[in-house]
């Protein structure tokens, strides 16, 4: 459709005149199927008239078809329009940055100050857009999440979710070093998360030890685990890669199923011992964390804890991962993912190569597992279903496969709209299938798909993904 | 007369029951330009590939710096002092042209990085200006000279080229082929060049061989060569 400014009256009226058609019909078809409702109280059936409903469902059917079609003929303007709209909008927000940074500082300090305790999500996310307008996404991000559990420190549900987002933002970018940079598709990503958790729940319960010495013990086994999934498929790619890791995460799972005498098979473990502050408990003791440090005890502390504690493992995961990039092995991952043959002749080991790369990954995958234990106190072989990796490589494959950001935000897209329509249930699926098409139709390479070189020589320049895939010879 | 460089003495090599290399001898003596010419699926590409140990030589044996190589992985023989530009180039799309260059020097041993860098960018100056810039978005000509860059970046003894003038305009051949004959008078590199354009590969390099159905079936200088008939008839005429 072309948008030519002359033509705008005429779509205007054409859309009209499609709307009142479409409003007559709904009329004919409503007037006995809603605007009378069959009565029988008085043991006389009479029809009552509902002139309101039938107006609103006639008035629905017009507004929406008027904009169907006015959205259809002319789809191009409207999109023109309403984008210019939204980066005047911006250009404005950019030039006066300062005044509304400074403005909505005092505004949450005075917030903070006359009604304590609470920041409405509408005041964080118009700081959240601020902060990115000022500093840019990445930033923005990270101060949200800094800032996020002083700001709904009074909102445990609100805290709850964002460790699980976090948690999620981990297990992607984990996950990401093995798909995301070396290109071996992983579906079974989920079994190192298990190892992780059965393996801090088991070493915690058996020797007491506390979390900080638990938490490396799990990720050495989880990467012990990785290298063996590592071995039996490093001549493997593609389709049959993924099949033999997706079959390793089911064994692993029902291993632990039967495994009874070490895992407590279906019942899962209990009581696994929570995370200290650096040996201080958060109990309601005399030497718990709230009396040692001065306050009043508050259940609320732990969550906080648990919250910082994942922000910093996700972030030392991402640091790892984008200093590795700069590494030899780092590099030598990426070029394994484009060209296998090409990173053999260049002397580099493709054998090892792979094999960190699947220990990596499945390392962190077992720090969060730890973390999971820790958190949920019962652990059980139903958490690390099929349906869970998919999860996590939905989001990496989202995220635009070996960008950090974009897998950070995918994972909050994902795990936030999973809480948001946690009632209902039963579409949850439907409604991220109809997501997963959207995405495949609009963004075919995931969210963020361009791909940052690991090294800079003056100028930052990101080249999208349309013009990186063409010209292979 | 000086040791060879790399020796290739009645090698065989087959992919599954199909011999592709049948009882090939070769030799490559230090400072040489040596080019193997042939029609194709003569089995060039198949020899070059197999002094890189894929497909490894079912018989014979190949030596480079007086080590048999014959039975090592492909990575170990590329760490020794020996580099090629494959067939197809294959450098990394997504990677950028820098990039690219680091991943070559992943297992250069001694000297500088900076140094070896320089000295590509002296060489094919276009990629210096195209540095930051995706190696899949280069054109043709600039990937060729970023995969022989590449190879470069290792400090080899021994380059192994697989048809550099694919699909390249006869100007970007001539400056390729210039470069390549830079590199071995004033670098003093050895050079092992697999070639179609059998006209400029002749011309430029000191011995040649001429294969046929996986057998060498003529070997000489390159003059010599040149003005056999038997090679103007099959490769040369009409072929330039
Ligand atoms: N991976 C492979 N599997 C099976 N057969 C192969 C393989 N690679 C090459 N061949 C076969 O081996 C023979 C030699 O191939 P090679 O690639 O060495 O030819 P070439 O001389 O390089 O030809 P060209 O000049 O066309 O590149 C051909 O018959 C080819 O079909
Ligand atoms: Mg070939």
């Amino acid at each position: 459709m072309s948008a030519s400014s002359a033509a705008k009256p005429s779509v205007v009226t054409h859309a009209l005149k499609d709307a009142l058609i479409a409003g007559i019909v709904a009329f004919g078809l409503f007037v006995l199927l809603l605007g009378f409702l069959a009565d029988d109280t008085l043991g006389k059936l009479r029809p009552l008239p509902r002139p309101v409903l039938l107006a609103a469902a006639v008035g629905i059917v017009f507004v929406g078809r008027f904009l169907v079609s006015l959205l259809y003929y002319n789809a191009a303007a409207l999109r023109l329009l309403l984008g210019e709209l939204f980066v005047s909008i911006l250009a404005l927000a950019k030039r006066f940055r300062f005044a509304l940074l400074a403005a909505m500082v005092a505004l949450a300090i005075a917030w903070v100050l006359y009604s304590p305790g609470d920041w409405p999500l509408a005041t964080m996310i118009v700081v959240a857009i601020l902060f990115a307008v000022w500093l840019g996404l990445t930033p923005a991000l990270l101060a949200l999440a800094v800032l996020f559990p002083i700001a709904f420190y009074s909102n445990p549900y609100y805290l709850g979710i964002a460790i699980i987002i976090l948690t999620y933002v981990m297990l992607g970018w984990g996950l990401n070093i093995v798909v995301g940079l070396a290109g071996l598709l992983d579906l079974g990503y989920v079994a190192f998360y298990a190892v992780g958790a059965y393996s801090y729940a088991i070493i915690a319960q058996a020797y007491g030890w506390s979390f900080w010495v638990c938490l490396p013990l799990a990720g050495l086994f989880a990467a012990f685990f990785g290298v063996l999934l590592g071995f039996p498929v490093l001549r493997l790619r593609g389709d049959y890669l993924a099949i033999v890791t997706l079959a390793f995460g089911e064994i692993v799972r029902i291993v632990l199923l039967n495994w009874v005498s070490l895992t407590n098979g279906p019942n899962g473990i209990g009581s696994i011992p929570r995370a200290s502050f650096f040996g201080v408990p958060f109990t309601a003791d005399d030497d718990g964390f709230a009396a040692r440090f001065g306050f009043e005890f508050d259940p609320t502390h732990r969550t906080v804890f648990l919250f910082y504690l994942i922000l910093a493992l996700a972030l030392i995961t991402n640091w790892v991962t984008i200093r590795l990039r700069k590494l030899p092995v780092g590099r030598a991952w990426e070029a394994l993912r484009e060209d296998e043959i090409a990173v053999r002749s260049l002397g580099i080991n493709p054998t090892n190569t792979k094999l960190t790369a699947f220990a990596i990954g499945a390392m962190f995958g077992g720090f969060a597992g730890a973390f999971f234990a820790t958190r949920q106190g019962f652990i059980s072989p139903d958490s690390f279903t099929f349906p869970e990796s998919a999860l996590i490589l939905a989001i990496v494959v989202l995220g635009g496969m070996g960008s950090q950001i974009g897998v950070a935000i995918a994972a909050i897209v994902m795990t936030a709209s999973f809480e948001l329509f946690r009632e209902f249930e039963q579409f949850r699926l439907v409604i991220f299938g109809f997501a997963m098409v959207g995405i495949m139709i609009w963004r075919p390479r995931g969210l963020i798909s361009s791909r940052e070189p690991s090294v800079y020589l003056k100028e930052r320049k990101t080249i999208s993904a349309e013009h990186v895939a063409e010209g292979h010879g | 007369m000086s040791e060879p460089l790399l020796s290739i003495k009645g090698v065989s090599a087959f992919y599954g029951s199909i011999a592709a290399l049948k009882g090939i001898d070769v030799e490559v003596m230090p400072g040489e330009i040596v080019t193997i010419i042939g029609a194709n699926g003569a089995g060039k590409s198949t020899l070059m590939m197999t002094i890189c140990g894929n497909p490894q030589a079912r018989e014979g044996s190949i030596t480079f710096e007086d080590r048999d190589i014959t039975h090592l992985p492909t990575h170990e023989i590329m760490r020794m002092k020996i580099a090629q530009s494959p067939e197809g180039r294959r450098i990394f799309p997504r990677m950028t042209v820098f990039e690219n260059l680091q991943m070559g020097a992943a297992t250069a041993q001694g000297g500088s990085f900076e140094e070896d860098l320089a000295k590509v960018f002296k060489l094919f100056p276009i990629l210096e200006q195209r540095r930051s810039q995706r190696g899949g978005t280069l054109s043709g000509g600039e990937q060729q000279m970023l995969a022989i860059g590449r190879a470069l970046m290792s400090r080899p003894r021994l380059l192994l080229l697989d048809e550099p003038s694919l699909g390249l305009a006869p100007l970007v051949v001539r400056q390729i082929f210039s470069a390549i004959r830079d590199l071995n008078q004033r670098e003093k590199l050895t050079i092992f060049l697999v070639e179609q354009n059998a006209f400029h590969a002749l011309k430029l390099a000191h011995r040649g061989y001429v294969m046929v159905n996986g057998r060498i079936a003529m070997q000489g200088t390159g003059k010599e060569l040149l003005e056999k008939p038997e090679v103007r008839s099959a490769y040369l005429e009409g072929g330039r």
